[in-house]
C-alpha cells in the first residue's frame, strides 16, 4: 500500500513537471517565418521616388567584375567552401535573415527602442540626469529613446533604406549580374531563388543603411549592432545568395546613402528638443497668460517636460509651416464647464476598471521598456508585410512611408501639446487613479490618437483590404488613453484625426512615388 | 514570501494532538514587489498532519506593505508609489484522508493598493492550490520524534486578474506545480521543522504582444523561471498556546533584473529571505477553535518589496467520522 502509493506519487510529480519543463518554451511571432519569396521582383524600382536622394546615381556604384573571371570565380568557390561544412548555428542564421533584410533590422531597431525606453532615475538633490551622446554608456544611457525619439528613429532607419535599395536597384538593373546560382548551378542555394540581379546585394545594402543610422542613433550598442550586420553578411554568403563583391557594393551604398540622413539628422533640430530650464519656465508663463491651468509632471520629483520642442523637428512629408497648420483648434479652457464634464468623465473611467479596460489599455500602453507606439504599429504592419509578401525595396518603401508619418505626426503632436500646455485628468482632479503610467508630457492631445490615426491612414492605402481593421485598431489605440484615465475624451479624438490629416501626406506621396500598389 | 501553510500541533495533557493550522500565501504576494506568491502558496510548510475524516477549515485576513525595494540589487523608495500595500482574505482547508495522508486547499482574495502616484490599485480572487501531503515515516529518534515528509502541490489562477501590472498585480499567473521534503523533530514540547521545494512554473501570457526582459520577445508568452524554497521553523507547543520563530527563503532559479527605473516583470528574478513569528492560541471552552497571528518581515530581497506582513485568522475542525468520540482529535504523530 505505501509503496504502491508512493510509486503513484512519484509518476504524477515526474509527469507533471515534464509537461511543464516542455510547456516552458516559447517562440517569438516570426521567429519561424518563411524565407522571404517576394510575389512580383520590382525591378524597375530603381525609377521610384526617393525622399533625400537628388538621383539612384548619386553614389556611384562601380561596374562588377564579370562573372566569367578568375576574381568571381574565387568569390563562387568562397560560398562553395563555406557550404561544404556549415553547422546548425549558421543554418539558423541562414533561416533568420531569409526572412527579410527589412523586417530583421526593423526588428532590432524596436528592440534598441524597447531596451532604451527608459527614463532616467533621479539625482540625489532630486534634478533630473540627461543622457548624452558623447558618453552613451554613462548612466544615464543614451539614448532615452521615448515616443518621439523612437518615432524620428523608426523614420529615418526607415527612409535610409528605402532611398538605398532604390539606388541598389537601379543599378542591379544597369549591370544586371546574375546571382551566383544562377550563375553556377552547383551552388547549393538555401534561400528562395531570384531572378533579380545580385549586384549589389540588397541584404547587404540594408544592413549598411542600417549599421551606420543605427551609429547615430544608439552609439552604445555598437557591439551588438556590428554582431548582427556581421551575421547578416555572413548569412547572405553561406546560403548561396550573394557572393563577395556583390555584399560589399550593397554595404558600401548602403553606408553612403545613409551618411546623407545623417548629416540631415544633425541638422534637424532634434538635438535640441530638450529645451532650457528658461524654455521649460516660459511654457508655464504663457499658458498662465492665456488664463489657463498650466500642466506640471505628475511625477515624483518633478520631472522636467519630454522634448518639449520637439514640435520643431524638420519633418519628412512637409515643410514647417504645414506642420503649424496641423495643429488643431485649442482645448477646452482648464476654466469651462467642458473641461469639467471631461475631467468627470475620465474620473468614471478610472472607477470602471474592468478587465477587458485593462487588456484594451495594457494591450496599446506601449510605455516604458516597449518599443512605443510607433514601434507597435511597425509591428503591426511587418506582421502583415510578411503576409504580403514584398520585394525588400517594397518592404522598405511601406515602411518609409509609415515611419515618416509616424515621425512627422509626433512633430505635430508634440507641438501642440507644448504650444496649448494642458493638464492631464490627474491634474485637474487628484483623485482620478490610472490603469497605466502618465507619460511625462501635457495631455492635448493625444500621442497614441495621432501616431494611430496617421498609422491606420497609411496602412488602410497600403493594403486597402485591411483598412476597416486598422481604422478599428486605431480607434480602441485611441480610447485606451481614456479607459486608462490618462486622457480627455478630446485628446483621443481629436488626436485620431490630427493623425489621419499627418498619415494622408505619407498616402499622397505613396501615390506618386512611381511604385504603385 | 513563499510563506504558506503552517500546521500547529496541539499536544494535550493526554498525550493526544488536535491540529490546527493556517495559510498565509498572499504573504508571498505581499512580499514581494510582487508576488512570488502564487509560485510560494504550495504547501504547507509544517509537519503537521490531521486525523483520519477530520477537516480542519479556517479564514486569514493579512495586510502587507513596503516602502522599499529592491530594483535589482539596488534598493530604492519610489516617490511615486509611495507605501505598496495588499490585504488578503484567504479560506483554506485540510482534510484527512488518513492520518499519513492529507489534502488540503487555498484559495485568497487579494486587493493592492500604492499610497502615491497615480496608479490605480487591482484586486481579485487569486489563485486556488492544492497540495497532497503525505508521511510515510515517523519514528523514535532518541528521545524524541523524527517524521518526514513528501508535498506535491498544484496552483493556478482561478480569475482572468492581471499579471503585468507589478508592483499593483495580485498574482503573476503561472501554473505552478510544487514538490517538498520535509522533516521534522519533536521533542516534548519544543519542535524544528526543515523544508526544501522546488517549484516548477508554467509560462504566462500578458496583454502586450512583446515585451523586453534582456532581449526583445515578439510574442505574448512569458517563460517563468523555477524557485526553489527552504523553510525553517522552531518553536514551542502546548494545549493552550504555541509560539514558533521562522526563516523562509525563496530564491527565483533564472530569471532578469529589474533595469534601473524600469518596472517589474512577472519573470523578474526574485528573491527573498524572511524572518517571522507566529502564534496559536487554542480556545479551550470551545474544542476545535483556535486563533492564529504571525509577523513576517523582509531581511533580504532583489526584484521585490522589504515587506512587513501581519495576519490573524480562526479555524476550526470538523470531524466526519463516525466516531463522534475522536472528534476533534487526531492520531498522535508522535510517540
Amino acid at each position: 500500500m505505501k509503496k504502491s502509493i508512493l510509486f503513484s506519487f512519484s509518476i504524477i510529480a515526474v509527469a507533471g513537471i515534464l509537461f511543464f519543463a516542455c510547456s516552458k518554451k516559447v517562440d517569438g511571432r516570426t521567429d519561424n517565418i518563411a524565407a522571404l519569396q517576394p510575389a512580383k521582383t520590382d525591378d524597375n524600382a530603381g525609377t521610384w521616388k526617393t525622399i533625400l536622394l537628388v538621383s539612384p546615381t548619386e553614389f556611384p556604384v562601380a561596374a562588377p567584375i564579370a562573372t566569367n573571371t578568375p576574381d568571381y570565380i574565387a568569390q563562387v568557390n568562397e560560398i562553395k567552401t563555406w557550404q561544404k561544412d556549415l553547422t546548425n548555428d549558421e543554418k539558423n542564421i541562414v533561416k533568420y535573415w531569409s526572412a527579410g533584410a527589412v523586417l530583421r533590422w526593423n526588428e532590432i531597431l524596436r528592440e534598441l527602442v524597447a531596451k532604451h525606453n527608459l527614463p532616467p532615475y533621479q539625482n540625489a538633490d532630486n534634478t533630473y540626469p540627461f543622457p548624452s551622446a558623447n558618453n552613451p554608456l554613462a548612466y544615464p544611457l543614451f539614448p532615452f529613446a521615448n515616443p518621439p525619439y523612437a518615432a524620428r528613429a523608426y523614420a529615418y532607419v526607415s527612409a535610409a533604406q528605402y532611398d538605398a535599395l532604390v539606388a541598389a536597384y537601379y543599378y542591379k538593373k544597369l549591370y544586371n549580374r546574375a546571382a551566383p546560382y544562377n550563375v553556377d548551378a552547383t551552388v547549393n542555394v538555401l534561400i528562395p531563388k531570384s531572378g533579380l540581379p545580385s549586384y549589389p546585394s540588397e541584404d547587404a545594402v540594408v544592413e549598411g543603411a542600417s549599421v551606420e543610422m543605427l551609429k547615430l542613433l544608439f552609439p552604445g550598442d555598437q557591439d551588438y549592432i556590428q554582431l548582427k550586420a556581421e551575421e547578416h553578411k555572413h548569412a547572405r554568403l553561406i546560403a548561396g545568395a550573394n557572393v563577395r563583391s556583390d555584399i560589399e557594393a550593397g554595404e558600401a551604398l548602403g553606408k553612403a546613402v545613409a551618411q546623407k540622413f545623417e548629416i540631415r539628422a544633425r541638422g534637424d533640430r532634434a538635438g535640441a528638443a530638450i529645451g532650457t530650464a528658461a524654455q521649460w519656465a516660459q511654457l508655464e508663463t504663457d499658458a498662465t497668460a492665456k488664463g489657463e491651468i498650466p500642466w506640471y509632471s505628475l511625477e515624483s520629483p518633478k520631472r522636467p517636460p519630454m522634448l518639449p520642442l520637439f514640435g520643431k523637428v524638420k519633418a519628412f512629408l512637409f515643410d514647417s509651416l504645414t506642420a503649424i497648420s496641423l495643429r488643431p483648434v485649442p482645448p477646452p479652457s482648464t476654466s469651462s464647464q467642458l473641461m469639467k464634464d471631461q475631467t468627470a468623465e475620465v474620473l468614471s473611467y478610472s472607477k470602471d476598471d474592468s478587465r477587458e479596460h485593462y487588456r484594451i489599455v495594457h494591450f496599446w500602453a506601449d510605455g516604458v521598456g516597449t518599443y512605443t507606439p510607433p514601434g507597435h504599429w511597425d509591428a503591426v504592419a511587418a506582421e502583415d508585410f510578411i503576409k504580403q509578401n514584398y520585394s525588400e525595396v517594397r518592404w522598405a518603401r511601406n515602411l518609409a512611408l509609415l515611419n515618416m508619418a509616424e515621425m512627422d505626426a509626433a512633430i505635430v503632436c508634440w507641438d501642440t501639446k507644448y504650444y496649448y500646455f494642458n493638464p492631464r485628468p490627474t491634474q485637474m482632479n487628484p483623485s482620478i487613479k490610472t490603469l497605466t503610467g502618465i507619460p511625462n508630457f501635457p495631455s492635448y492631445i493625444s500621442g497614441h490618437s495621432t501616431f494611430s490615426g496617421a498609422a491606420a491612414a497609411v496602412l488602410g492605402y497600403l493594403i486597402p483590404d485591411n483598412a476597416s481593421k486598422y481604422n478599428a485598431m486605431a480607434t480602441e489605440a485611441s480610447m485606451s488613453r481614456l479607459y486608462g484615465a490618462i486622457h480627455y475624451r478630446v485628446d483621443c479624438e481629436t488626436g485620431l484625426v490630427v493623425g489621419k490629416n499627418v498619415g494622408n501626406y505619407a498616402v499622397i506621396r505613396a501615390q506618386n512615388d512611381g511604385a504603385g500598389n | 514570501m513563499p510563506e504558506n501553510l503552517i500546521i500547529i500541533t496541539l499536544k494535550d495533557k493526554y498525550m493526544k494532538y488536535s491540529k490546527i493550522y493556517f495559510n498565509k500565501p498572499w504573504i508571498i504576494f505581499c512580499c514581494s514587489l510582487l508576488l512570488a506568491a502564487s509560485a510560494a502558496a504550495q504547501t504547507d510548510n509544517d509537519a503537521i498532519m490531521m486525523t483520519k475524516n477530520n477537516f480542519c477549515v479556517g479564514a486569514m485576513y493579512g495586510y502587507s506593505s513596503w516602502k522599499n525595494y529592491w530594483e535589482g540589487t539596488f534598493k530604492r523608495d519610489n516617490a511615486n508609489l509611495g507605501t505598496v500595500s495588499s490585504q488578503m482574505v484567504s479560506v483554506m482547508g485540510n482534510y484527512g484522508i488518513t492520518k499519513k495522508l492529507n489534502v488540503m486547499f487555498s484559495l485568497p482574495y487579494i486587493s493592492t493598493k500604492a499610497s502615491q502616484g497615480t496608479l490605480h490599485g487591482l484586486k481579485g480572487i487569486q489563485d486556488l492550490s492544492f497540495w497532497v501531503k503525505w508521511m510515510p515515516i515517523e519514528k523514535q529518534l532518541g528521545s524524541g520524534t523524527i517524521s518526514l515528509y513528501t508535498i506535491g502541490g498544484y496552483s493556478f489562477p482561478v480569475s482572468d486578474y492581471v499579471a503585468d501590472f507589478l508592483p499593483l498585480s495580485i498574482g503573476l499567473r503561472s501554473n505552478n506545480l510544487s514538490l517538498r521534503g520535509m522533516v521534522d523533530y519533536q521533542l516534548g514540547s519544543w519542535f524544528a521543522t526543515g523544508s526544501v521545494t522546488y517549484v516548477v512554473r508554467s509560462k504566462v501570457n500578458i496583454d502586450r504582444t512583446s515585451y523586453y526582459t534582456t532581449e526583445m520577445h515578439y510574442t505574448n508568452e512569458v517563460s517563468m523561471p523555477d524557485a526553489m524554497q527552504l523553510n525553517l521553523r522552531a518553536g514551542y507547543r502546548s494545549s493552550k498556546f504555541i509560539a514558533e520563530a521562522l526563516v523562509g527563503n525563496w530564491t527565483t532559479l533564472g530569471g532578469f533584473d529589474i533595469t534601473k527605473n524600469n518596472m517589474p516583470f512577472p519573470s523578474n528574478k526574485m528573491n527573498m529571505t524572511n524572518v517571522g513569528v507566529n502564534f496559536k492560541y487554542n480556545i479551550q471552552a470551545v474544542d476545535g477553535l483556535a486563533l492564529v497571528g504571525g509577523g513576517e518581515y523582509t531581511v533580504a530581497g532583489r526584484n521585490v518589496g522589504q515587506t512587513t506582513t501581519v495576519s490573524a485568522g480562526a479555524f476550526y475542525i470538523l470531524n466526519f467520522s463516525h466516531h463522534k468520540k475522536t472528534t476533534k482529535t487526531a492520531s498522535p504523530k508522535t510517540n
